[in-house]
């Protein structure tokens, strides 16, 4: 080092490679010993001195002072990466769980806060773009029948129930998709309402499309992608099993036991051969489990539809209860709550490997969520068609009305102007697609309330009985039967990813929706970490979050798409109601955007679009992309597959 | 790069950045802790070498059955006695950070591992290493012949030029296909 260092004095053309590659040096040096402080400083002092003679001649300026920026920018990067680093939220009240129960129950929360931060976004738009624009802008309550409360529900409009009910002032307000008005444009801005509507609906989607793909294939090229699962099982058990971020000693001992545990097994595991067991025995039992598994999903689909078929005939009867009010809401998020133990303790008589069995229960409660779901919105759409006749009852009966009206007046020859009616008493059409968003505000609404007494109930109450009992009960209360509770990974995912399905359903109808679930989220975050450092214990056996990562991703992906579906079902088949929302008086709801090429854009442009959004030009396209895109990732992945065997040869061929 | 004052100052702060993978707040984080561990006269000189005994009563390190080999590992003292200057200590925090690169992560846990710091891991490392995973209290033990199965099997698994100990590059080699690896290796402060 010394002798190079006189080299370099001596010369005076230095070669620019050399010393790059000397001034990154130091870099390279502290990898392997930050002790190597000598080193450091001298390298530093000596790249300091000979930085400006790179260059020489007439590019020597300009180079230092490229040298200059380059290190400016670096450091400006490495600011603003401790920016981010800070802003990040909750990130102690994260790394804090982390240390107490492990990586795996701290992905919820990081999968919670992502959540979070897509809602934000989403709420942006909405509210940005639609909400704002309409209260600053558009006509206030109470100039026209849609903006109104009808007369004879006035009295009632401000009582706490009805509020509750999201009726009264809650249905007439931005909350709703009945509120806005189909005016093309409003204010001096001219700003275009009821296109912003559609393409914040559509927008919506896109984006949040966009961002699961982009964590998705994020997190897979994290992992390397999906390797041999089982080669290197006892090393891993042994080098890799101990999480770092474990300050407690209570998780410690658990974890040890884990530990132990999951040795002892491997080793029973790799000596024992396949046991010649009854097969049969098995495996009637599993097709057992299996009918009454599927006996149960049909059972709590029919359960639903049977109970919104029943409020829909309660929606015609005055004085209801409580519960007769929000039965719907109740069973579903009973079926929610019960199903799951009742599956779990059914796939008992199956017998499979913990592993696969956790496998099975994720698959049977996504298709029971699922399959509650779609009961539920085609109970729905029966609702919104039989509306759908109400409303040509109503059209007509306004049009005999309108014209006798009319008829009156020139008979007394007065001037022809609309008639005079009060937007209060003006004889409405039933607005079904409020009545979508309110049914999707309700039950989130009882989907949260669910949630929250459920931990306060089944964790917190639970715990300080167990606690507090325990001094004066015959059996040891926190050794056996109940004890504390283990935070539910699975479940609480689930539940999070199915939330944001009835968002992402409901938010075209009800604008206000997106707001409620960023409120929910927030709380919910503060609530449930709460919750599990009080009340829950870590886990026994502590399994890995890596992978299933991206399994949950794949889900909320898969929820994208299906609620995906009925919105744009609606959209393109039925038409909007006469009298309320941006829509109102268009035959179909994309109408919109015809009409805005139509106004806004020159002339040519529309003629583009009529051709260009010709089915028989549209569908060859987008198969070919299809199938192009199939063949280079298939070519991708054959290359991927090639070069991994070949490590895997050299590496082996090295000893 | 020990200075005299008990505050950082702006150049040693970037140095540090520069140097290790931590973010400007943690290098300040660990400042403030390792002034915690040192004792009220020798608080005003960084040089200082906190003894082994005081940095296993950080939270952090309490519970984790490897912390001895942990200071062992990090410590550049001569006397070989495990304690740590502070950039001892920010080296620690660096390849146990979020952003060390998982080859630093596996050299340095290959280090930890290797009990007899012969360079290799070899029988008597796996066995005091099982038995550091399986904790202190006796039940937890494994037998003897449970012990010999599990070390039997491992070897299998990764010793690639049988020679019955397993080397930096037979570990690495391992490490790198492991997809929990660089999420369970991490310390935060």
């Amino acid at each position: 080092w010394e002798q190079l260092k006189e080299e370099e004095e001596e010369e005076e053309t230095v070669d620019d490679k050399f010393l790059f590659y000397i001034s990154n040096i130091y870099i390279y040096i502290f990898f392997f010993s930050f002790h190597i402080n000598f080193c450091f400083r001298e390298a530093q002092t000596f790249v300091e001195k000979f930085e400006g003679a790179l260059g020489k001649g007439k590019g020597r300026k300009f180079y230092a002072y490229k040298v200059m920026m380059t290190k400016k920018w670096i450091k400006f990067k490495r600011d603003f990466e401790n920016f981010k680093t800070a802003c990040i939220p909750w990130e102690m009240k994260i790394k804090e769980v982390e240390s107490h129960f492990g990586s795996s129950v701290a992905s919820y929360f990081i999968f919670l806060r992502w959540m979070y931060g897509m809602n934000l976004v989403l709420f942006g738009l909405t509210f940005g773009l639609v909400v704002i624009p309409e209260i600053l802008m558009g006509l206030p309550y109470g100039s026209i029948s849609r903006k109104t409360v009808p007369r004879d529900e006035q009295d009632t409009a401000m009582d706490f129930s009805t509020l509750w009910d999201f009726n009264g002032y809650a249905k007439y307000s931005v909350l709703f998709y009945g509120y806005y008005n189909n005016q093309r444009t409003i204010g001096f801005l001219k700003y275009r309402l009821p296109l912003a509507y559609f393409m914040v609906g559509i927008g919506t989607f896109g984006y949040s499309l966009m961002v699961v793909i982009q964590t998705m294939a994020k997190n897979a090229d994290e992992t390397g992608g999906d390797g041999e699962d089982n080669d290197f099982n006892f090393c891993w058990k042994m080098f890799t099993s101990w999480d770092y971020l474990i300050g407690n000693s209570e998780t410690a001992d658990n974890k040890f036991a884990s530990i132990t545990t999951s040795f002892k097994e491997s080793i029973v595991d790799e000596e024992e051969n396949q046991k010649d067991e009854n097969i049969h025995l098995r495996r009637f039992l599993r097709v057992l489990a299996n009918v009454l598994i599927l006996c149960g999903l049909g059972g709590s689909g029919y359960l639903i539809y049977f109970v919104v078929k029943r409020s829909q005939k309660f929606a015609t009867m005055d004085d209801l209860g409580w519960y007769e009010k929000n039965e719907v809401e109740i069973v579903m998020s009973l079926l929610g709550l019960v199903c799951p133990p009742l599956f779990e303790t059914i796939a008992e008589l199956e017998d499979y490997h913990p592993r696969i069995a956790l496998k099975w229960q994720l698959g049977r409660i996504f298709a029971l969520f699922l399959g509650n779901l779609y009961t539920f919105l085609f109970a729905l759409i029966d609702e919104v068609n039989q509306k759908l006749e109400e409303e040509e009852n109503i059209k007509n009966m306004t049009a005999i009305a309108l014209n006798l009206y009319y008829a009156n007046v020139t008979l007394n020859g007065t001037e022809v102007t609309p008639p005079p009616i009060d937007p209060a008493d003006v004889i409405r059409g039933p607005c079904w697609e409020t009545t979508v968003g309110i049914e999707f505000v309700k039950l989130t609404v009882s989907d949260i309330q669910v949630t929250y007494i459920t931990i306060l109930v089944g964790d917190f109450l639970r715990a300080v009985i167990v606690r507090f009992l325990n001094y004066c009960w015959c059996w040891d209360l926190e050794a056996g039967f109940p004890s504390y509770a283990e935070f539910d990974i699975s479940g609480n995912v689930l539940g999070l990813i199915f939330n944001q399905g009835m968002i992402w359903m409901g938010a075209f109808y009800a604008p206000g929706l997106v707001g409620i679930n960023v409120l929910r989220l927030l709380t919910s975050m503060y609530y449930q970490s709460w919750a599990v450092m009080s009340s829950n214990v870590p886990h026994e056996r502590v399994f890995k979050a890596s992978k299933s990562n991206n399994f949950y991703m794949g889900l909320l992906l898969l929820i994208l798409f299906l609620s995906l579906l009925p919105v744009v079902y609606t959209i393109m088949t039925l038409p909007p109601s006469f009298d309320c929302g941006p829509f109102s008086g268009k035959p179909r709801m994309f109408e919109v955007i015809m009409e805005t090429i139509k106004l806004d854009f020159p002339a040519f442009v529309g003629k583009l679009f009529s051709y260009a959004a010709n089915p028989g030009l549209i569908i060859p396209a987008v198969l070919l992309a299809i199938y192009y895109l199939n063949a280079v990732s298939k070519a991708y992945m054959n290359s991927n597959m090639e070069l991994k065997k070949k490590m895997q040869m050299v590496c082996t061929e090295q000893y | 790069m020990g200075s005299s004052a008990s505050q950082l100052t702006k150049e040693l702060l970037s140095e540090y950045q520069e140097l290790t993978f931590l973010t400007k707040q943690e290098i300040l984080l660990a400042h403030c802790r390792f002034k915690e561990l040192l004792p009220k006269e020798s608080r005003n000189t960084m040089d200082y070498r906190v003894p082994m005994e005081k940095i296993l009563t950080m939270p952090e390190l309490k519970s984790n059955p490897f912390r001895q080999r942990i200071c062992y590992v990090f410590s550049t003292s001569e006397a070989k006695d495990g304690s740590l200057s502070f950039e001892d200590f920010l080296d620690f925090l660096s390849v146990f950070s979020d952003s060390a690169t998982p080859e630093i992560k596996s050299h340095y846990a290959f280090r930890i591992f290797d009990f007899d710091d012969d360079g290799t891991l070899d029988r008597n490392d796996l066995v005091k290493l099982v038995n550091c995973l399986t904790g202190d209290a006796p039940e937890t033990r494994l037998s003897q012949e449970e012990m010999n199965q599990l070390i039997g099997n491992i070897l299998e698994e990764s010793d690639i030029d049988k020679d019955g100990t397993v080397n930096l590059s037979e570990f690495q080699h391992v490490i790198s296909r492991s997809p929990d690896f660089v999420s369970s290796f991490k310390i935060v402060l």
